[in-house]
């Protein structure tokens, strides 16, 4: 059997354990091995990847319990896929914080990696109440994240997103208790199996139990009207952490396709349409709030949420040929608000005092090469060609022929055309004097480039990118195959 | 006995709910303890209510479910992990803002958005 699957849980604990064991504040020590658990996550992302292309399922048993009753791990090309997604976004996020962010607080780099660890654990895992422990993993790590650096709107912003965390961590437990009391298991695979043959007295309470993790995937995710913590958190949090913060309302999306794709019968149609509309209404506010944004990192913020809405939006319409564009856009939009998040914390350096807030302020140091670089993140977040972000929409835009749909999303990139080139020409043009902040040094723009340069790769080699999209799509309509791979082939 | 636990859980919860809903962090870490207290008694209750009998199999003719109790232990720990990062946040707040309101708000009285303390 193949361990490489435990490594992308077991690299970041490690790491993290041996810097908690690291008092002595050797920033050099720290960094050295957090960006080496980070490159070994990347590599062994890679070889995932690899292992997970031919269309095969790992299942790995955790102290080799038999499936129903150990948890398992189960690697298939979509998890496979967000876990090298989250390696390729943490490096840089991480070389970022390595030029200085990191000494605004003890435990910086402890922290960044247990995060990796339970975001990994999320993608991996294929038992639900397993799903719970590790969104517990990267959450308590978030909440240490989103306060690194201290300062009162931070606290107040961490304040309620750790109480709306733990009112969710509440109602996921209370899913679980009910699907447990209805089917008697955890196992995602089992689960799905049971709820085709259930009782029809238990089908009320097993489809509540659905319908409380929407609720609870939708407040990880940020969707609508669960979404009002996301653009506080996220513009007060330091830049690194707020980039590395974009993959975690995916996990909610992964979360959510995840189990729609294996759970199949008895869902409410309900369910599935409330997605619907309230992946189109957080489409639609998300608009709004990024034109009356009055910082570059609340309008980035709600850049993510209308990737967001967006995404729900294309899961939940129904069509199957949907799922490869999304997923699609899913990766390409992680990776530029990733980019956006870095970028706003290089631009709130270069004006000093004014930070972010898009009033006319001290010219930028080295304003030239920002500039660039903001242009070419701000074209590939709104989707305008020719970068990855057009690929994607113009993908979704022939898969969804939802006239509500392609009408929000055009308008979504319209306002944020107006939003960003409002703040682009405030933070870059309108200048009053000589700056007090500081020129960006090489390894944050390296950073920047790193995960800017992937939109034209994406963009570039798209037909490849497409195909690979519908390789993991058509693996994910097929949930017979997850099914019989962790239960082995009496179950179907 | 199942009368007697469903009960239990809804006065947890709507207690829970209630406190959550206050204006001041003390009260909120109250609601969100509660909260977490009556969701692992319904936890626990989902493997179906026996009494007197042993959770391991083969120690007993009926033995009772073992698995919730092992996933109220997990639920209990993390539990009491946040919650206690949680008062220390709250603590923290209070220190930067000089109230206890969750929205960091100054502490006049008799003003409008106070909440329910008013």
């Amino acid at each position: 059997m193949s361990h490489w699957i435990i490594a992308p849980v077991l690299i970041p604990c490690l790491a993290g354990l041996l810097l908690l064991l690291e008092v002595r504040e050797r920033h050099r020590l720290r960094r050295f091995t957090g960006l080496l658990s980070c490159a070994a996550l990347l590599a062994v992302g890679v070889v995932l990847v690899n292992q997970a292309w031919d269309g095969a399922y790992t299942v790995y048993k955790l102290g080799n319990w038999e499936a129903p009753f150990g948890i398992v791990l189960v690697l298939d090309r979509f998890s496979a896929l967000m876990v090298l997604l989250t390696a390729v976004l943490a490096f840089p996020a991480l070389l970022y914080a390595s030029c200085g962010d990191d000494r605004k607080g003890a435990n910086f780099h402890g922290l960044f990696q247990f995060q990796l660890m339970g975001i990994n654990g999320a993608f991996l895992t294929g038992d639900l109440f397993n799903l719970f422990v590790f969104f517990e993993v990267l959450l308590i790590a978030s909440y240490g994240l989103a306060l690194h650096g201290r300062g009162p709107a931070r606290v107040k912003a961490g304040l309620h997103y750790v109480v709306l965390n733990l009112v969710g961590s509440g109602l996921f437990l209370i899913a679980l208790g009910l699907i447990y009391g209805t089917t008697g298991t955890l196992n995602m695979a089992d689960v799905a199996v049971k709820a085709q043959s259930l009782p029809a007295a238990d089908t009320t309470l097993f489809s509540v139990a659905l319908l409380l993790l929407w609720v609870v995937f939708g407040l990880k995710a940020a969707l609508f009207p669960l979404y009002f913590w996301l653009p506080a958190t996220y513009a007060n949090a330091t830049p690194a952490v707020a980039a590395l913060f974009a993959i975690m309302t995916k996990v909610g999306i992964y979360a959510m396709v995840r189990v729609m794709a294996l759970i199949v019968a008895p869902i409410p149609p309900i369910g599935q349409q409330a997605l619907w509309w309230l992946g189109l209404i957080t489409l639609g506010l998300a608009c709004l709030g990024a034109l009356g944004a009055k910082r570059l990192g609340t309008a980035v913020a709600y850049l993510v949420v209308m990737s967001v809405g967006t995404l729900i939006a294309a899961f939940s319409a129904g069509y199957g040929s949907a799922l490869a564009p999304a997923l699609y856009y899913l990766v390409h939009s992680t990776l530029i608000c990733g980019a956006l998040f870095l970028l706003a914390g290089l631009v709130a350096r270069g004006r000093g005092e004014v930070g972010d807030r898009l009033v006319a302020g001290p010219a930028i140091l080295g304003s030239g090469r920002l500039s660039l670089l903001f242009f070419a993140g701000a074209i590939a977040v709104i989707g305008l060609p020719p970068l990855s972000g057009f690929i994607g929409k113009v993908g979704l835009l022939r898969t969804v022929p939802e006239p509500i749909y392609w009408v929000l999303l055009l308008v979504a990139g319209l306002c944020g055309v107006i939003a960003l080139s409002r703040a682009g020409s405030t933070l870059f043009w309108r200048t009053t004097g000589e700056s007090a902040g500081l020129r960006p040094s090489r390894r944050r723009l390296f950073a920047v480039l790193w995960l800017l340069a992937l939109s034209p790769a994406m963009a570039l080699w798209g037909e490849a990118g497409l195909q690979w999209a519908e390789a993991v799509a058509d693996q994910l309509r097929q949930p017979h195959g997850y099914v019989q791979a962790v239960l082995g082939g009496g179950a179907q | 006995m199942e009368l007697l636990v469903a009960i239990i859980i809804g006065v947890l919860v709507t207690s829970g709910v209630y406190l959550c809903l206050r204006a001041r962090t003390f009260p909120v870490v109250m609601g969100l303890t509660l909260l977490s207290y009556g969701v692992n008694v319904f936890l626990f209750s989902m493997g179906g209510l026996k009494m007197d009998e042993v959770a391991v199999v083969g120690m007993s003719e009926n033995p009772t479910d073992p698995l919730p109790q092992a996933l109220v232990l997990t639920a209990i720990v993390i539990g009491f992990a946040m919650t206690a990062f949680l008062v220390v946040l709250a603590l923290r707040s209070q220190g930067e803002h000089y109230t206890d309101h969750v929205d960091g708000r100054d502490d006049v009285p008799g003003r409008k958005d106070e909440g329910g303390e008013a």
